[in-house]
């Protein structure tokens, strides 16, 4: 049984990601290391956790968000999560969703960024950057790195991607939106 | 008509109305629309409509306690128990009138979930701030659009007038505050000048003048709807209506 511990989301920190995990039970860390291959559905270069979508691991329970309501992978999400957890030896770990704090573009780690850039997806500004719509900063082509892009649509193949085109190397590309 | 649900349920339903059938027309326009860039646009913005219908139809279902889930809500009621504003159910007509009925409710619908962001009820509450920043994006879209169709082409800024003309007739029922709507805290007529004060300053980006004032037509929430709702729901349930409790 694990003390009831205040998520570290209710502060409107991230939840730790990635490395930060050393005050974590051995249980807990089994789990975050399962959910750490557990890939996104429509992107799968980064994974449930990468996104931010994972808020907090407990030994009981794991509380994931959608990243927009209408999300379609929603759904798959859950059942990818629940087929690591099962085939892990986690089966009473229970999945919990919820809404509140709305998921932000903010949460997606580094590391996760680092992926999808190396995908070929322009990760999303951070921080204040993302307060305005109009008047973005131009997306870094992930290709050849040049800032000489410009939007072609704000709604792309997915909820979470926008479409843009490198004027430098011609090449098309997505951008992560921000959110 | 069914008993009236308790006015928390009202509400939700109010809502997940609202969004459902609006995201049910522009999914009409998926595989149509003249330029991919709109097709993905219109497609995206109704799978956010849909995504929020999903929500807060489920709430109601929830706050009503008597076993039906968001599917049940939105595959098993007629036409007069459907709560959504006459906006919303107007036909896609051309694509400035779709932006038109976009455009007009899309600000409302951010002003709305803002106010609603603050609810004392936590539910309500979670799936507005959730949904806040979808609409966000709804909103800049159609304005983009009224202003490049409005101040564009001869044609377009025509068919924009024409498109607006038609649906500012229904912008008075999203501002119509009644004793459901209190149930919430909630005082759409109070958000009636930061809306004015938007459109305002898009119209004038697009050179558009106002729409003559019309006679406002009501109805939708208490379920007097066009005939338009009618014809949504045999194709949005077909599938439901033939063979009931169909699952997969
Ligand atoms: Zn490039």
């Amino acid at each position: 049984m694990v003390t009831a511990q205040a998520p570290a989301w209710t502060a409107g920190v991230p939840p730790a990601s990635d490395g930060a995990i050393d005050a974590a039970s051995p249980a807990v860390q089994a789990v975050r290391a399962l959910l750490a291959n557990v890939p996104d559905p429509e992107i799968p270069a980064v994974s449930v956790i990468d996104l931010g979508i994972v808020r907090d691991v407990s030994a009981l329970r794991v509380l994931i968000t959608p990243t927009y309501t209408g999300c379609p992978a929603t759904l798959a999400i859950e059942q990818a999560i629940r087929a690591a957890l099962d085939g892990g030896g986690f089966a009473d770990v229970a999945i919990e969703t919820t809404l509140s704090p709305p998921w932000s573009t903010d949460w997606i780690s580094d590391r996760g960024r680092e992926k999808l850039r190396a995908y070929g997806i322009a990760p999303p500004p951070k921080g204040a950057a993302a307060a305005s719509l109009k008047n973005q900063a131009p997306a870094e082509c992930p290709r050849c790195g040049s800032s000489e892009t410009e939007e072609i649509s704000r709604f792309g193949s997915t909820p979470c991607k926008a479409l843009w085109r490198c004027t430098a190397c011609a090449e098309p590309f997505d951008r992560f939106k921000c959110h | 008509m069914a008993d009236a649900p308790p006015p928390l349920a009202a509400c939700a339903l109010r809502l997940g109305d609202d969004a459902l059938i609006l995201g049910q027309r522009l999914s009409e326009w998926c595989g149509h629309a003249p330029a991919i860039e709109i097709d993905l646009s219109l497609a995206n913005v109704a799978l956010d409509q849909i995504g929020q219908a999903a929500h807060f139809l489920g709430l109601a279902g929830e706050i009503e306690g008597k076993g039906r889930d968001a599917d049940k809500l939105a595959f098993h009621r007629d036409v007069m128990d459907f709560a959504n504003c006459l906006l919303v159910e107007q036909p896609n007509g051309d694509f400035a009138q779709t932006v038109a009925r976009q455009f007009l409710f899309s600000h409302y619908q951010e002003l709305l979930y803002a106010a609603l962001a603050e609810s004392k009820d936590a539910r309500f509450a979670a799936i507005a701030a959730k949904a806040l920043k979808e609409v966000k994006y709804h909103a800049t879209l159609a304005s983009d659009w009224v202003v490049r169709l409005g101040d564009g082409a001869e044609e377009s800024r025509a068919r924009m007038i024409a498109g607006l003309d038609w649906m500012w007739r229904f912008a008075d029922e999203l501002f119509a505050a009644d004793e459901i709507d209190a149930a919430l805290g909630l005082d759409k007529a109070a958000l009636r000048s930061a809306w004015d004060a938007r459109i305002d300053a898009v119209l004038a980006d697009a050179t558009l003048e106002r729409p003559a004032a019309h006679r406002p037509v009501l109805g939708g929430r208490t379920g007097r709807h066009s005939e338009h709702l009618g014809h949504l729901l045999s194709e949005m349930q077909f599938l439901q209506r033939a063979y009931p409790g169909a699952a997969w």
